[in-house]
C-alpha cells in the first residue's frame, strides 16, 4: 500500500503549535495546531482539487494537514473509509448515493457536502469497431456524440442479423458516473445495455490493456485513459460527458459520517481549502503547475504535457491525430461545479431507478437527500462566495446544459421522468440491487 | 484479533457439508504462496488461486467457493464487486489485507459490513483466522440484515393496520378498539392474515376517494 504524505516540501513531517503563518478564515491571529486529514484517492486527473488544496497551501492555510493516500479501487475507497483508514475520499458521484441506499457490498452510510468538478469522463471505443462504424454508417469523423452512437447501433444490427457475438462495452465500477453516462448514449441511440450489448466492468487502470487484448469493444472512464487508448493506437473516442450531460456532476468528496460528527470544525476548514483549490484549478495560468503537480507518481503518473492537453480540453480522439476542442470538458469550480445538488443526486437515484438497481420509493427518496448535503455547503461557504446557488434542486438540462436526448429532468416527478424513456428495465421487475 | 477464539468457526460454513472451499485472488505469486501455506497449515486444503483477471467471474463460479480471499491493493476488487450484483447467488465473505488496524476500526468495520480483514499485512499464521473471522462476520452481518428486513416489514405491517382502523373508525364512527375488533374479526372468520385484511380496507377507500 502507497502512503505517501504528499504535503509541500519544506513544511517538515510535524507541524508545531503557532507554526501556521497565515490564520485559518474566522480565527484572525489565533494559530491552531494542524489538524492530520486522510484522504484517499484513485489516480485520476479529476482528483485535481485535492491535490491543489494539499500542494498549494489551500490546506495549510485553514490549519489542516493533508495526507493523500493513493488507492487502487472504489471498493477499497468505501471500505477503507469504514474502517476509518480515509476521513474523506475522493469519489465517484454515485457512491454516496448508492451506500445511502444500501445498495452494493458492504455499503457505508457516507455523505458529500462538495462536489469535485464536472467532466472529465469520454466514451470510447475500439479502433476496429469505429471503422464498422463508418463503413456501416458513412462517418467522416466529425459527427457528434449522438450521430456516432447511431451509427453504433447500426452495427449492433448488423452484427446480430450475422449472428455474430454481442459487443462487450465496460465501465469502471455498477454506481457510477461510467455507468450511467454509458447507458444513457447507447439507449439514447436505440441500443438496449442490457440486451443488445453486454456491459461490464474493468478498472481504469487495466482498460487499454482489456481493449488491447480484444477482451472489451469500448468502455467509459475518466481522463487520462481515454487519450492513452487513442494515443496507444488502439482506441477511437466517440462521447465526452460533455456531450452527453454537461452539468453531470463526476467526482464528489465522500466523508465518513462518524468522523465528520467528531471534527465538524475539521470538516469545514477542509471545504473552504477545497473552495480555494477549486477557484485555482480553473484558473488557465495554473494549469502548467497543476498539470506538474498531478504527473507526479505519487498523483496520476502520466506525463505532464498530456494533463496538460487534458485540462485544456483539446483531445485527440483518433489515432490518425485527429483532434476536438471540448469547451469545459473538465471544470473545477465554475458554473457552481462545487455545489452538491439535489436535483442532480436525484437525477442518478432516477437512473438508479432506471436500470433496475433500486426500486422507486418515498424512503428512497429520503435517503438520496441524506447522501447530497447542500445545506452544509451553504453553511460553510455562505458567507465567502457571491456565487452560491438560491435553491437546492433545479430543472436539470436547460440551455446549454442539455442532456443528449433533449429532455428535461423535473426532479418533482422521477416517475414520469424514468417512463418517459423508451429504453429501460421493466419497471414492475425492479431488482434491489 | 486473537486466533483461538474463531479456531472452529470454519466448520460452520453455509454449505455445513464439505469442507471449507477457499478462492485466492492474487497476482503476486508469492503473496499467494504464503496464503496458501497459511491455509494448508490451517487444514484448509480446498483452496484455489485465481491469478489473472480474465476470466476471474467464470472460474470463480465454477470453484464455488465458501470464502474469498482478495488482495486489497488488487484492482479486480471491484470487478467481484460487479459479480456479487450481477449474481446475488455468489455474494460470499470476502477477506482482504488492510496494512493497519486498531479497535475501533474493526468495530467500523464489522458494523459497515466487511467481512474481515488484517492487520500488519500479510503473514501465513494469520491466514487461518482471517478466513474464520470472514465467514463468522459474514454470517453475523448476514443474519443482522435478515433481522433489520424483518423489523421494517413488522414495521409497515403496523402502519397499515393503523390506517385501516383510522378508515373503519371515521367512515363507521367506531371507536379505536371496534375498529380493530372488526378487523381482527374479519380476519378470523375470512382465515387470512390481519394485515391483509388491513391492506384490503386500505386499498378499497383509496379506490373509493375523489
Amino acid at each position: 500500500m502507497s502512503v505517501l504524505n504528499v504535503e509541500q516540501a519544506g513544511s517538515g513531517p510535524v507541524r508545531q503549535a503557532g507554526s501556521v503563518n497565515e490564520a485559518p478564515s474566522g480565527t484572525k491571529g489565533r494559530p491552531v495546531p494542524e489538524r492530520l486529514v486522510r484522504v484517499g484517492f484513485i489516480p485520476l486527473v479529476d482528483m485535481a482539487i485535492l491535490v491543489a488544496a494539499a500542494e498549494q497551501g489551500f490546506a495549510r492555510r485553514e490549519g489542516l494537514r493533508l495526507q493523500l493516500v493513493k488507492d487502487v479501487s472504489w471498493s477499497n475507497i468505501r471500505d477503507r473509509l469504514a474502517f476509518r483508514q480515509f476521513d474523506v475520499a475522493h469519489m465517484l458521484s454515485p457512491m454516496p448515493i448508492a451506500s445511502q441506499l444500501h445498495l452494493g457490498s458492504n455499503p457505508y452510510p457516507c455523505f458529500t457536502p462538495f462536489a469535485l468538478g464536472r467532466g472529465g469522463n469520454a466514451i470510447t471505443l475500439s479502433v476496429d469497431l469505429y471503422r464498422e462504424m463508418q463503413a456501416a454508417a458513412g462517418l467522416d469523423g466529425s459527427e457528434d456524440a449522438l450521430t456516432n452512437g447511431l451509427a453504433l447501433k447500426k452495427v449492433v444490427e448488423r452484427r446480430r442479423e450475422s449472428g455474430r457475438k454481442p459487443l462487450v462495452f465496460a465501465m469502471t465500477y455498477p454506481f457510477s458516473s461510467h455507468n450511467y453516462e454509458f447507458r444513457f448514449w447507447l439507449a439514447a441511440a436505440g441500443i438496449n445495455p442490457d440486451a443488445d450489448v453486454t456491459m461490464t466492468v474493468v478498472p481504469p487502470p487495466l482498460t487499454v490493456d482489456a481493449m488491447t487484448a480484444r477482451a472489451i469493444d469500448g468502455f467509459c472512464v475518466n481522463a487520462p485513459w481515454n487519450m492513452i487508448a487513442v494515443e496507444k493506437g488502439v482506441g477511437r473516442m466517440v462521447a465526452t460527458k460533455a456531450d452527453i450531460w454537461p452539468s453531470a456532476p463526476e467526482k464528489v468528496l465522500g466523508v465518513s459520517p462518524e468522523w465528520a460528527e467528531e471534527n465538524p470544525e475539521t470538516l469545514s476548514r477542509l471545504v473552504v481549502a477545497l473552495d480555494a483549490a477549486a477557484r485555482w484549478c480553473d484558473d488557465r495560468q495554473n494549469h502548467g503547475d497543476l498539470a506538474d503537480m498531478m504527473a507526479h507518481p505519487a498523483h496520476v503518473g502520466v506525463p505532464s504535457e498530456m494533463i496538460r492537453r487534458l485540462l485544456s480540453g483539446r483531445l485527440t480522439v483518433d489515432p490518425n491525430g485527429r483532434t476536438r476542442q471540448v469547451e469545459n470538458y473538465m471544470t473545477f469550480h465554475d458554473r457552481s461545479a462545487n455545489f452538491p445538488w439535489l436535483s442532480q443526486a436525484l437525477w442518478i437515484y432516477s437512473q438508479m431507478v432506471r436500470w433496475g438497481q433500486v426500486a422507486y420509493g418515498e424512503l428512497g427518496l429520503a435517503r438520496v437527500r441524506a447522501a447530497y448535503r447542500p445545506e452544509m455547503y451553504r453553511q460553510i461557504l455562505g458567507h465567502t462566495s457571491a456565487s452560491i446557488p438560491a435553491g437546492d434542486s433545479r430543472i436539470e438540462g436547460v440551455e446549454t446544459e442539455s442532456f443528449i436526448d433533449g429532455r428535461r429532468f423535473s426532479p418533482d416527478d422521477i416517475p414520469a421522468y424514468v417512463a418517459g424513456f423508451d429504453i429501460r428495465k421493466d419497471l414492475g421487475s425492479g431488482v434491489a440491487h | 484479533m486473537r486466533s483461538e477464539s474463531f479456531q472452529d468457526l470454519t466448520r460452520d460454513t453455509h454449505t455445513g457439508q464439505r469442507p471449507l472451499r477457499v478462492a485466492i485472488i492474487e497476482e503476486n505469486s508469492i503473496r499467494a504462496a504464503i496464503l496458501l501455506d497459511g491455509l494448508r497449515e490451517a487444514g484448509i486444503l480446498d483452496v484455489e488461486v485465481i491469478d489473472t483477471m480474465t476470466n476471474m467471474l467464470r472460474r470463480l463460479s465454477t470453484v464455488d467457493p465458501d470464502v474469498i480471499i482478495i488482495g486489497i491493493e488488487n484492482p479486480s476488487r471491484d470487478v467481484l464487486e460487479q459479480m456479487f450484483q450481477v449474481s446475488k447467488l455468489v455474494s460470499r465473505p470476502v477477506a482482504m489485507f488492510v496494512d493497519r488496524s486498531d479497535g475501533s476500526m474493526i468495530q467500523a468495520a464489522v458494523e459497515a459490513g466487511v467481512s474481515a480483514y488484517v492487520v500488519d499485512g500479510l503473514r501465513k499464521e494469520r491466514v487461518k483466522p482471517i478466513v474464520d473471522m470472514a465467514v463468522s462476520r459474514f454470517n453475523a452481518f448476514d443474519r443482522l440484515q435478515r433481522e433489520l428486513l424483518e423489523a421494517r416489514s413488522e414495521l409497515a405491517s403496523r402502519k397499515v393496520i393503523e390506517r385501516a382502523k383510522g378508515i373503519l373508525m371515521r367512515t363507521r364512527q367506531l371507536s379505536e378498539q371496534e375498529a380493530y375488533g372488526l378487523l381482527r374479526q374479519t380476519a378470523m372468520n375470512e382465515k387470512r392474515k390481519l394485515v391483509d385484511i388491513a391492506q384490503s380496507v386500505v386499498t378499497a377507500a383509496s379506490l373509493l376517494e375523489k
